[in-house]
């Protein structure tokens, strides 16, 4: 089974089209992180204009760690769509090619081929996070410095101890490993179905703007498939922000508001991982390899 | 010894009553060959008659509708694994990665056979398909008849006992075309393998093949060893005069008349070589605008007259 992932992996980095997804994450951080070191104070006056008159906030609150928060919001949203570049391409892209006959008649089953390209798409996706959490935290971390971690929510305001901050970026990178690796299944589901590779990415993405704005509307009809939508439970990422206060409404060091709800999210993009690659493997068992 | 003995009498394919639809479509229609060990087997049939749908079926990348495969005395859809482990084939077309050269894509394709394959194996099989100067160049940049001696490489790499290839003198210059040849009948009379070769250039089949396979809108043809169907006491000539109808008249009523082969057009004769010049003969004497006689007896027009009377 190794390997198969090595040479699917091989076949993944020889391509240019893979570095065009960690050229894309690089381009877009250096830039935000450049426009704020720049003109960094009167973002911070512009976040903080609603509470200066009820609020002091001593310290620096554009450290690294809010400009971490603020790249992971505005990049988690995009980085399912260069994830679906490759994963969509996995097994449509070689139907297109040709080359799916010469995998498929070597002494392997198309089970433990489909299984090694979605573990070797699966190796990507956690490269490209990796590559994205270096930049948006520890570069940010370098070129900001650090501090407390002052989050504007809704309806209220949230202060970590920056001692309390780094394992809550570990819990929410591994968290978005989940929501990525679901985005990489349903990539690799629409390529098990497709013997040309724009299809499954264009569908891939069109599914995931769909089912974001499905998500988003707080329509009556809506609300009851939205808890089983994979697009739902993406972006609770954010739970590890939310912390739990004491009696005085003092923070508690090293708690999570709301864990079951990291749970359940963490459980339903489980079983649509689960799902999507089952249905990968049924569907390519019983192709006939036509390409 | 008696091992030996035994392989090469043994069924190395054996497939029965085979037959593949596509809907309505009936792409293989009950078709059953046996394939012996050591034997270089041509499977031929126009394009669209079914002989990929079949090669196909034999490496399970189609599975049949109905009927059985046995290869290696085996059943492919039981023992899949073990079997593809002694296969090597190319299927039509040399579909390869164009970003990855010659030597990658048979060190990445050594990589997936079960058996140790080193680097001197990679380099006897670059040496074997002529591609060892461009070993490191990306496929990209490759011609046709260089993917599809690629192709070739990469069916041979792991030293497989069966090899199966489809077409494998597509897009090849005459000096390809005959180099694979070669390498066909060296596979077969030195290594001992056995091959399955299907091709639309029938003259290439008739020079390499032991056993001949016909299909036609995917229904066996004719079978049967190569030097038999060819008789070549036996040739079919192509009477060419100015006047065909006057010539079938005159022949119908000679003793040439039980060799004439029934043709919508043409004066046809399947008749001994020795009595050609007989016929030749008795034509001139009967006054008939002899152009002249023409022999037809390449595996090519023996195949346009199976499928053309199909």
């Amino acid at each position: 089974m190794w390997s198969l992932i090595k040479v699917e992996l091989y076949k993944i980095f020889s391509r240019p089209r893979t570095y065009i997804a960690f050229g894309a994450i690089a381009a877009l951080i250096v830039v935000i992180q450049l426009g704020l070191k720049i003109d960094g104070d009167a973002y911070s006056s512009f976040l903080m204009k609603d509470i200066n008159d009820t609020l002091t906030v001593d310290g620096k609150v554009l450290n690294g760690y809010l400009i971490c928060y603020i790249l992971l919001q505005l990049l988690l949203v995009h980085v399912p769509l260069l994830v679906a570049l490759i994963a969509a391409d996995m097994i449509s892209g070689e139907a297109n090619l040709g080359t799916l006959r010469l995998l498929f008649t070597t002494p392997y089953s198309r089970t433990r081929w489909v299984l090694a390209k979605f573990i070797a798409a699966s190796i990507y996706t956690i490269l490209l996070l990796i590559w994205l959490a270096f930049l948006a935290l520890f570069v940010s971390m370098w070129i900001f410095g650090t501090d407390d971690l002052f989050l504007m929510k809704s309806n209220y305001v949230v202060l970590i101890e920056q001692n309390d901050v780094l394992w809550r970026y570990v819990g929410a990178f591994v968290f978005a490993s989940f929501a990525l690796l679901t985005v990489t299944s349903l990539g690799f589901l629409l390529s098990s179905l497709s013997s040309n590779s724009i299809g499954p990415i264009v569908g891939t993405m069109s599914v995931i703007v769909f089912f974001t704005i499905l998500s988003t509307l707080n329509i009556p009809l809506f609300t009851i498939v939205k808890p089983y939508l994979f697009t739902t439970h993406m972006n609770n990422w954010k739970e590890f922000f939310d912390i739990q206060v004491n009696a005085n409404n003092e923070a508690i060091t090293g708690s999570i508001l709301n864990i079951p709800k990291i749970k359940i999210s963490l459980v339903v993009l489980t079983l649509h991982i689960i799902l999507f690659v089952s249905a990968s493997i049924i569907i390519i068992k019983q192709k006939d390899i036509l390409s | 010894m008696f091992g030996l003995f035994c392989y090469y009498f043994m069924s190395v394919i054996k497939i029965q009553n085979i037959s593949k639809h596509f809907g309505s479509l009936k792409a293989v229609d009950d078709l059953s060959f046996e394939v012996q060990a050591g034997q270089v087997f041509g499977f031929l049939g126009q394009n669209g008659s079914g002989k990929s749908t079949t090669i196909r079926m034999l490496l399970s990348l189609i599975h049949p509708t109905s009927g059985q495969i046995e290869i290696f005395g085996k059943r492919i859809e039981k023992d899949r694994e073990a079997i593809l482990e002694q296969v090597g084939a190319i299927i039509e077309r040399p579909d390869l990665y164009p970003y990855l050269s010659a030597r990658e894509h048979l060190e990445l394709f050594a990589k997936v056979r079960k058996q140790k394959i080193c680097e001197a194996d990679i380099n006897a099989t670059l040496e074997k398909v002529g591609l060892a100067h461009r070993a490191k160049d990306k496929v990209q940049t490759f011609s046709l008849g260089m993917k599809q001696r690629l192709g070739i490489g990469i069916a041979l790499v792991h030293n497989p006992s069966l090899i199966i290839l489809d077409e494998p003198t597509n897009g090849l210059d005459p000096q390809g075309i005959a180099d694979i040849r070669q390498l066909i009948q060296y596979l077969a009379k030195e290594e001992g393998k056995t091959v399955l070769v299907s091709s639309h250039l029938l003259s290439e089949i008739e020079q390499v093949a032991h056993q001949i396979l016909i299909i036609h809108q995917g229904k066996k043809m004719v079978e049967g060893v190569t030097k038999e169907l060819l008789d070549p006491e036996k040739r079919i000539v192509q009477i060419k005069t100015t006047d065909d109808a006057n010539a079938l008249k005159v022949i119908a009523a000679s003793s040439f008349s039980n060799y004439l082969l029934p043709r919508s057009e043409g004066v046809y004769l399947k008749i001994p070589t020795r009595e050609i010049p007989l016929l030749n003969e008795s034509l001139v004497k009967a006054e008939v605008a002899l152009l002249g006689i023409e022999t037809k007896n390449s595996l090519e027009d023996y195949f346009l007259q199976i499928t053309s009377n199909a």
